[in-house]
């Protein structure tokens, strides 16, 4: 175990904390607008994936594939959103039993329509290869996904901090009957929120297909994952998912290669100390 | 009579036409019955959470884990449970599960609402965690098989008798939780579901209580893993996944929170649709997927509370109709 060790062991857990970010923070974001606990977020990513492999199969295009993808499922958040949850107002539990019943759905129509058999996403070439870097080889793809991660993050950051609606959706997530009474509508923020969590899950699953695949089952994986970065970073905090992301995929990849034996122990035994001592995560608000 | 002990006949009256009727029916109902049943008691120990106490837990696998790993570990590593030692197996689950509870409900109880069902799901993951990776002592991924069923005096192995006697835990189970809510201690939990700033001013230690009703779900909890562990012959991480935990709370609400026997009857839809519907039909998903989203956009109260709104739609047919035209 040296330097190398190290070094190669830290790159992939940033890269895998990357994906973890796009997943996450819209998770987050949904939460903290909403107090939806979503567990059809999964589905979203997985949904991702699938529909991007359609896309490549139909046109050959990976680019294409991306933008297709994100629309797509956002779309079907959107609908979800404004057909189900909002009629069924505030009850947190019904909420989530709803996006559970959701989720069941989304994984037949995905064994229904892909078939159960699992699949890659192929990137272009160019994004395949290696890079040497001080001696190390890293995949290139792993750089594109920081790349990506950090792109989305720092205009999610500015859209959020500068902007008037940025504004208003940070006024909803603390305290969203002041935002209702100062005049913002809170339940068009809701909407946009959920599309725009769907969005970032699914191309969180378009750009995770290259390296985890895209196979039935994947959903409920990704789930937890996305709950612990979600709880570690606090709820409904952009900044906080960052970090949340960092750490949980920077966990996973020591705790595998260190201790194998325990290693979703030492990444689910944090997020429930942290929720028992500060319920609303490392970063979030009161 | 009162309509609490017509209620009572009614479910006494409906486990002995069980008890009669699926013992003659095919070994494929009975053994579906049978995992129905077992995985019931965890459903009712989930129910004395969220339909009487008001914790929503979507960690509750943990606690079947607990009872089942140390059921198969126990049998198939030191041939511990598999005669007249069941019941002390039975007992290990029953402490196992509730020292467990004990255990997580310190870092639980605190949170209450999204918060509860956030920290409960991080805990069940731990366990997942552990059953999934942790290779010399669960299996990993392919679990544990059992060796055979338990055998004093009468021999497990055969499908009626184990049906009976998972037949005869489920009605023990729902007896002792059915004594506990009826308990003052029962109706001090409602009181917390409720409102539990009131209880507190009324001078209740509402702490306590949760955390008392949470390491007896904990312990229920175990002793379904005991029996589940049995009626399939194999433990793994499978029964400890988040998606278990889920199930549990689905058939929970399915059924009809705070009613018990809701849990059976959640219980045996799903398995049905999941285990029958699915050898019929290959879109037998749509079909549970549908069935949750129904129910819980349509039938808050669940299946159980259909007779109820029925007997209601009949006194006051003019009702529903009156509301739907002033809306």
């Amino acid at each position: 175990m040296d330097a190398r060790f190290w070094l190669i062991q830290s790159f992939n857990g940033i890269s895998y904390g990357a994906l973890l970010f796009l997943v996450g923070s819209g998770l987050s974001l949904i939460f903290g607008v909403m107090r939806i606990v979503n567990l059809s977020h999964g589905s979203y990513f997985l949904l991702g994936g699938y529909v991007a492999l359609s896309v490549i199969w139909s046109t050959g295009s990976w680019l294409l594939a991306i933008p297709v993808a994100a629309v797509t499922v956002a779309l079907i958040g959107l609908v979800m959103e404004r057909v189900f949850l909002r009629p069924l107002g505030f009850d947190p539990l019904r909420q989530v039993l709803l996006t559970v019943g959701f989720a069941f759905l989304f994984q037949q129509a995905a064994l229904d329509i892909w078939t159960g058999n699992p699949f890659d996403i192929q990137p272009p070439d160019a994004l395949t290869q290696t890079v040497v870097v001080g001696g190390l080889h890293l995949p290139v793809y792993r750089i594109f996904m920081i790349g990506v991660a950090l792109a989305i993050g720092v205009t999610l950051w500015l859209v959020m901090e500068k902007t008037h609606l940025g504004a208003t959706i940070r006024a909803t997530v603390d305290d969203a009957q002041m935002a209702r009474g100062v005049g913002i509508d809170t339940s068009f923020i809701s909407m946009l929120i959920f599309a725009l969590g769907a969005l970032l899950a699914a191309l969180g699953g378009v750009i995770g297909g290259a390296f985890l695949g895209v196979y039935p089952g994947l959903d409920f994986e990704m789930l937890p994952i996305a709950f612990a970065v979600v709880i570690i970073g606090g709820m409904g905090s952009l900044g906080g998912a960052a970090i949340g992301a960092l750490i949980v995929g920077l966990a996973d990849n020591f705790g595998k290669a260190l201790f194998p034996e325990v290693s979703y122990f030492t990444l689910y035994a944090p997020m429930a100390l942290i929720l028992a001592v500060k319920p609303t995560g490392l970063f979030g608000r009161e | 009579m009162s309509r609490d002990r017509i209620k009572v006949l009614a479910v006494v009256a409906a486990l002995a036409a069980i008890a009669l009727i699926i013992p003659s029916t095919n070994s494929f109902v009975i053994l579906l019955a049978t995992r129905a049943l077992a995985f019931s008691i965890l459903v009712m120990s989930l129910d004395l959470l969220l339909g009487f106490t008001g914790l929503a837990s979507l960690g509750q696998a943990a606690y079947l884990g607990v009872g089942a790993y140390l059921t198969a570990i126990l049998a198939a590593r030191y041939q511990i449970g598999l005669g007249y030692d069941f019941w002390l197996v039975v007992l290990l689950g029953v402490f196992g599960g509730a020292a467990l509870a004990a255990l997580f409900g310190l870092l639980a109880i605190r949170a209450s609402g999204v918060y509860f069902l956030m920290i409960t799901l991080a805990l069940g993951q731990c366990v997942w965690g552990l059953a999934y990776r942790w290779n010399s002592l669960t299996g990993g991924d392919n679990g544990i098989n059992l060796p055979h069923r338990p055998k004093f005096g009468i021999d497990l192995a055969n499908e009626v008798t184990f049906f009976y006697v998972v037949l005869a835990f489920f009605a023990a189970s729902l007896l002792v939780m059915y004594t506990i809510v009826r308990s003052p201690f029962g109706r001090s939990l409602v009181g917390i579901r409720e409102r539990e700033l009131r209880m507190k001013i009324l001078g209740y230690n509402t702490w306590l209580h949760k955390y008392l009703a949470f390491i007896i779900a904990g312990g229920f909890g175990g002793l379904s893993g005991v029996l589940w562990a049995h009626t399939a012959g194999i433990v793994s991480p499978e029964n400890v996944v988040l998606t278990t935990s889920v199930d549990a709370l689905l058939m929970a609400v399915l059924g009809g929170a705070g009613t018990l026997v809701g849990g059976v009857i959640g219980a045996s839809v799903v398995l049905f649709i999941r285990e029958y519907l699915s050898t019929l039909v290959h879109w037998w998903q749509y079909v549970l997927g549908g069935v949750y989203v129904l129910v819980i956009l349509y039938l808050p109260g669940g299946l159980m509370s259909i007779p109820e709104r029925i007997r209601r739609w009949r006194v006051a047919p003019a009702k529903p109709a009156i509301t739907a035209a002033s809306r």
